[in-house]
């Protein structure tokens, strides 16, 4: 029966997984109705849609990153550098439209996502060629990153007037009234979500982070796999770093990003995805991703005082696994 | 497991050149010294005793911090949280004085013990639920750093009594030697001693090395994870204490980020981040390499963002170069 479930973990999530996974996320959603619900009543203000905007906007630059991390996470591995890579792409980003006034926004988004990509495969190189443990290897670039960014900027921030109008547009208007960045956040999702369910590719990431051994001996090429998804995780960080600038209209070297890897992480966690590799859906992400937006954001506008908002991320990440612990704990003893 | 690593050190005892290479305490060894000739030749104030005691003085806090994560990761778990832990201590400490009139020692005593309690409440959750201590201490990171944020919001605790502050002025008599190098140092030993020394140290490296064969061998390996988190926590508020005296005030946000700076020390050390592996040795050694190349570096004017970049690369190069040489010799 072990052997079954080893099996069936090699081409997908097993049914415990799948059985978590699928309470995870209505949890999750039962969680956000009573959140917005208790809010509603205490501060009317949150449930309009002007409101809304503003939440999903918060989340947006998050759902992006924590995408990438999904797949880093699925496949057994991890990204601590992400922060780090978000804000020197958006720093070199927004360096670039400083110097070249009148470059098309799209010019920047490509650079963005070339040089994250680019900033990820060093992360997969080091992986799996050289070895390094990716706690260690992304810890260290986090730090390496992180340099950059000061050295490229000398410490200076860029400024409103050198990032365009354009891009700054896209968290203010959009289709339907919907701002352009939480357009690209949702589309990055579904694609993402759709090539981790139906591609080759995609079911090798889950093979190789339920069992490396086994998906080695399966032909699958491992390094190949891990190397991709630290290169994914790049670029969306990188996407990510150029929507930033748009949305906040300045990047400050000494905060865009900073810090950052750790609530990708919690998204990432509290959205579903087992830290130990083999397991996790975008739709879980998202969700975890909202869950934090929303929980923010409830706290900010019913005055609970903002300082209550980290100890309340806390609580809900460590919720969030002890949950999932019991429950398959459970699962477990009653196969 | 335990045999095999008594095996190692005797192999270690008549070891060749080449074994003494892919050691990793020597290569921190190697890159002290030489980020110590580079510094000195950078700049003539470099050598100057007093110099190289006060900046190595103020990587103390995280060094304290840094002999309890190498018990942490020897013994194949890691925590995120100590400095979110050294935060809330801190806070705590301030506002038991100031707010609630405990006198200094009696304050000094409860911010240890909650410390130990942090730590222990990590150490719970991670063996309770067999969950994995990364996952835990980013939930812990988040949750006692807010608790501080909760019990001070945006505010600083001032007005410690000045037989308080200042820790870091001090020295021993009339030497150059500042009173938190030698706290570390004592420490240090002590930390050491236990490790390699004790049947406590040495069931650490059997936990980490393999637990299961660990737990067949009988050792309680759920009270040595616990007991691990709790020396964390603990050192986690000896270094709040440091701090809150080296700076004169106590706020939330202090300490922020440091977890890595620590987990750079005892990795840079030569401690596996697998855990089974590592020494005190190692960690004491990389401290002083920090604290050689940052303080080098900051009198040879080179920006903090170099530093950044050159701490990061040497973290990677550690890994990579004993990898390099274990690959040479097999080949």
């Amino acid at each position: 029966m072990t052997s079954q479930a080893q099996t069936m973990n090699t081409s997908r999530p097993s049914n415990v997984a799948t059985i978590l996974a699928k309470f995870r996320e209505t949890g999750i959603l039962i969680f956000l109705a009573v959140l917005v619900i208790i809010a509603t009543l205490v501060e009317r203000r949150f449930f309009s849609l002007h409101n809304f905007e503003n939440i999903l906007l918060d989340i947006s630059i998050l759902a992006i990153v924590a995408a990438g991390e999904t797949m880093v996470i699925i496949s057994r591995n991890i990204d601590i550098s992400v922060g780090s890579s978000l804000g020197l792409c958006a720093i070199v980003v927004g360096l670039m439209f400083k110097f070249n006034p009148g470059v098309p926004i799209i010019v920047g988004l490509f650079l963005g996502v070339l040089l994250g990509a680019v900033l990820g495969s060093v992360n997969g190189t080091l992986v799996t060629q050289f070895r390094v443990p990716p706690l260690i290897a992304t810890l260290g670039t986090l730090s390496i990153y992180r340099g950059l960014v000061f050295l490229s900027s000398g410490g200076r921030q860029v400024d409103p007037n050198d990032i365009p109008p354009d891009l700054i547009a896209m968290a203010r208007v959009g289709p339907l009234g919907i701002p352009w960045i939480v357009i690209v956040a949702l589309l990055i999702s579904v694609l993402v979500g759709l090539f981790l369910r139906y591609t080759h590719l995609g079911r090798d990431i889950y093979a190789v982070g339920g069992n490396p051994v086994a998906a080695r001996l399966r032909g699958i090429g491992v390094n190949r796999v891990v190397f991709l998804t630290y290169l994914f995780a790049g670029a969306l960080a990188g996407l990510a770093g150029v929507l930033y600038a748009g949305r906040y209209g300045t990047v400050n070297p000494a905060d865009a990003g900073v810090g950052f890897e750790l609530t990708v992480i919690a998204a990432t966690v509290i959205g579903g995805t087992n830290i130990l590799g083999g397991s996790g859906t975008i739709l879980g992400t998202v969700l975890g991703s909202l869950l934090l937006g929303v929980l923010g954001n409830v706290l900010a506008i019913t005055n609970v005082s903002g300082f209550y908002q980290k100890f309340a991320q806390g609580l809900v990440i460590l919720l969030a696994v002890i949950i999932d612990a019991i429950i398959h704990n459970q699962l477990q003893s009653r196969r | 497991m335990a045999v095999s690593s008594m095996a190692q050190n005797k192999t270690e005892k008549v070891s060749s050149l080449r074994r003494l290479l892919a050691r990793r305490e020597v290569i921190t060894f190697a890159l002290l010294i030489v980020a110590f000739f580079i510094s000195s030749r950078l700049s003539p104030y470099f050598l100057d005793i007093h110099y190289i005691f006060d900046a190595t003085s103020l990587y103390t806090e995280i060094g304290v911090m840094a002999l309890a994560m190498t018990f942490v990761i020897i013994s194949g778990n890691i925590d995120l949280s100590i400095a979110s832990m050294l935060a809330v201590t801190a806070v705590s400490f301030g506002l038991l004085y100031t707010r609630l009139g405990i006198p200094i020692p009696l304050a000094i005593l409860l911010a240890l013990i909650m410390g130990a309690v942090l730590g222990m409440i990590n150490g719970l959750i991670v063996t309770r639920f067999k969950l994995p201590p990364m996952i835990v201490t980013v939930g812990t990171l988040a949750l006692y750093r807010g608790l501080g944020q909760i019990f001070l919001g945006d505010h600083a605790v001032t007005g410690f009594p000045e037989s308080f502050y200042g820790l870091d002025m001090r020295y021993v008599g009339n030497s150059p030697v500042p009173i938190p190098l030698v706290i570390f140092l004592v420490l240090a030993v002590i930390f050491g001693l236990v490790l390699h020394k004790t049947s406590f140290g040495r069931m650490v490296y059997a936990v980490g090395t393999n637990q299961e064969a660990a737990r067949f061998s009988g050792i309680a390996v759920d009270r040595v994870k616990i007991v691990c988190f709790m020396l964390s926590g603990l050192m986690a508020a000896l270094g709040a204490i440091m701090m809150s005296s080296r700076l004169a005030s106590a706020r939330y946000d202090m300490a922020n980020g440091w977890e890595l700076d620590v987990i750079t020390a005892v990795v840079l050390g030569g401690t596996d981040i697998d855990g089974g592996q590592g020494s005190i040795l190692g960690t004491v050694l990389a401290l002083f390499l920090i604290g050689v190349l940052r303080s080098g570096m900051g009198l040879a004017n080179i920006k903090i963002e170099y530093q950044l970049v050159v701490i990061g690369s040497l973290l990677i190069m550690s890994i990579i170069i004993p990898n390099i040489v274990r690959r040479l010799r097999q080949m």
